[in-house]
């Protein structure tokens, strides 16, 4: 294996552990943890295929807000008790069984898939030469302004509802 | 060089146990950290076709479904919260007020 | 090259592990001339050895665990900020050509380990299983989400009037004048924001020693809170030079004269220092804010400045360039 490719299955093993991680542990904070180092090797994978700003994103947003809130949330209900009780709902085998048949099934299509698509512009060093916050800012201004705009939206809604749910009482 | 296909099936197998993290915990909060799961690993392999079509599209994606993700964190704790004032506990198999 | 790469990031390391001992002695040297007292003068001329004294003293003393705490997590949560701290020092350029990592991204890059950083002292707080710890912790978790977005929107204006977010680019952006010139709103929002980011005086609610006895550190002794102590000091290393980097202009100084000899790392460093002094003076004169207060301040306050800063930034940019 060249060493690109150790590269990756270091990072996919890692990400595959440590996901099994997240959904297994008891304790909701060890979770918290887990998820947290999982964010730093997607992060990896991302800066491995050439996309600077997305690791960036991934780590300021969803592990430096995200996970923060969801740490937030589980130590202001203070579930300590959380480690005596059982983790896994009844029907867990089930969930085990749905889970092993999709990987099973997704795996054995997508891995044999070959992409036939045109290819785009942004080659490796179109995108190094202009730099990939840069590109990134030009595609999104231009071709994605709509989408982005509504995305805008989108948060000033989860704003005003996330205030509105967690008020005790309206005024 | 990696092959493309790899990216994909490790997408695909995150995303799998995600899904099994969603239909088995009883804690509310790490089901949403699942669903976290499932997000990204639906990123990897959109980063991944962005990379090698050499197209910014799929990078596009994902900054619209991180986005979409911190809005359905923060309503979806602060849901979380609002109940927990009713009824104080995050199991799923707890929360059965409005059964018959 | 790599070879001396790999040498000067190890002598930067090291001479920045010497610092954060070192700043130390200076605050309490300041804070003590400040209340027009001495400050450490026992260990050696003028107390210069203190640090050394005060590190041994810490090596050597006994690790205390609580009982109930939660083993793994109380041992990572100082590595963790230590981390992260150092590891922000990667990006900053220290002299002309140099930094050990020169990335497109190295705002964000900052602003995403400070943003693990965080970590450290929550999960510290968490798993000291203490009521103290805990409320330290609880504090901190919001009290950094709140002023992370604030700081981080005040550098945009930064970032908008260099064209990149590079920090060697921004410097070179102010050969000819510092941003603080066309940034003050933005450069008071950052100074303040970092304070609360690094847990100081004014905003050091999460280790108030008169209420929380020592927040997050409460349940910590020996080497893994002098892990903290660095952490806490090499958090506002990092910061004072982001500060001098993205508005007093990094490693620029005046070009005339006998300054034109001067090493170019001088300026950087004395901008620097300037900064620290700047957190020291503010911990010898202002008292704490009350919890609600600073909520308030960062979100209904600095959030929306930093917005409008961003909007008339980009105004002025696109009026004036035409």
């Amino acid at each position: 294996m060249s060493m690109p490719q150790v590269f990756f299955a270091y990072l996919a093993g890692m990400i595959t552990v440590l996901s099994l991680l997240v959904v297994t542990r008891k304790n909701p904070v060890h979770s918290v943890l887990w998820m947290l180092v999982m964010f730093l090797h997607i992060a990896a994978l991302y800066l491995s295929l050439n996309a600077e700003f997305l690791a960036a994103i991934q780590i300021i947003v969803y592990a430096g807000a995200i996970l923060v809130l969801f740490l937030f949330v589980i130590m202001l209900l203070n579930l300590r008790k959380e480690e005596t009780e059982k983790r896994f709902q009844n029907q867990w085998p089930f969930s085990v069984g749905v889970g092993v048949v999709l990987a099973i099934f997704s795996v054995s299509i997508v891995g044999k898939i070959t992409v036939i698509a045109p290819l785009g512009q942004y080659t490796v060093e179109a995108v190094r030469s202009e730099g990939s916050v840069m590109t990134i800012g030009k595609v999104l201004y231009t071709d994605f302004l709509l989408p982005f705009e509504i995305a805008s939206l989108l948060l000033l809604v989860a704003i005003v509802g996330a205030v509105v749910l967690a008020k005790r009482r309206l005024e | 060089m990696v092959p493309l296909n790899w990216y994909i099936v490790l997408s695909a197998i995150v995303f799998s146990i995600g899904v099994f993290g969603f239909l088995s915990r009883r804690n509310l909060i790490i089901i949403f950290m699942s669903i976290e799961l499932m997000l990204n690993s639906v990123n990897i392999s959109l980063v991944a076709f962005s990379h090698y079509l050499q197209s910014m599209r799929g990078q596009m994606l994902v900054f619209f479904v991180i986005t979409v993700a911190a809005a359905e964190a923060a309503i979806g704790l602060a849901i979380l919260i609002a109940f927990y004032r009713n009824k104080p506990t995050v199991k799923v198999d707890e929360i059965n007020l409005l059964k018959g | 090259m790599d070879l001396i790469q790999f040498i000067m990031t190890l002598i930067v390391i090291g001479v920045f592990l010497l610092h954060v001992a070192f700043v130390q002695y200076f605050e309490r040297k300041a804070l003590g001339h400040m209340q027009s007292r001495l400050g450490p003068m026992r260990v050696g001329w003028h107390g210069l050895l203190q640090p050394i004294a005060d590190s041994v003293k810490l090596l050597f003393k006994e690790d205390i665990m609580p009982a109930n705490a939660d083993k793994p997590i109380f041992y990572l949560a100082p590595i963790i900020g230590v981390v992260a701290a150092i590891t922000s020092l990667a990006v900053i350029p220290i002299w002309p050509g140099f930094s050990i990592a020169n990335l497109n991204i190295g705002i964000l890059f900052i602003l995403a380990l400070s943003s693990v950083g965080a970590y450290s002292i929550v999960l510290a707080g968490w798993a000291s299983n203490s009521k103290y710890s805990f409320l330290g912790g609880l504090r901190s978790s919001a009290q950094v989400i709140s002023y992370e977005i604030a700081m981080g929107l005040s550098l945009v204006g930064v970032m908008m009037l260099a064209g990149s977010a590079n920090l060697t680019d921004i410097v070179n952006a102010q050969s000819k004048s510092w941003f603080i010139l066309y940034q003050p709103v933005a450069c008071l929002i950052f100074v303040l924001s970092a304070l609360a980011e690094t847990n100081r005086v004014p905003f050091d609610l999460t280790e108030a020693e008169s209420e929380l006895v020592a927040g997050y550190a409460t349940e910590y002794s020996g080497f893994r809170w002098a892990l903290f102590f660095m952490a806490e000091y090499a958090g506002m290393f990092v910061m004072s030079a982001l500060g001098a980097v993205c508005f007093l202009g990094g490693w620029n100084g005046p070009d005339f004269g006998i300054f034109a000899n001067v090493p170019k790392i001088i300026w950087f460093l004395l901008k620097v220092y300037g900064c620290i002094f700047t957190y020291f003076w503010l911990r010898a004169t202002l008292p704490r804010y009350r919890y609600d207060q600073l909520m308030n301040l960062g979100w209904k306050i600095f959030i929306p400045l930093s917005l409008a800063n961003i909007v008339v930034t980009g105004l002025v940019r696109v009026l004036w360039k035409g």
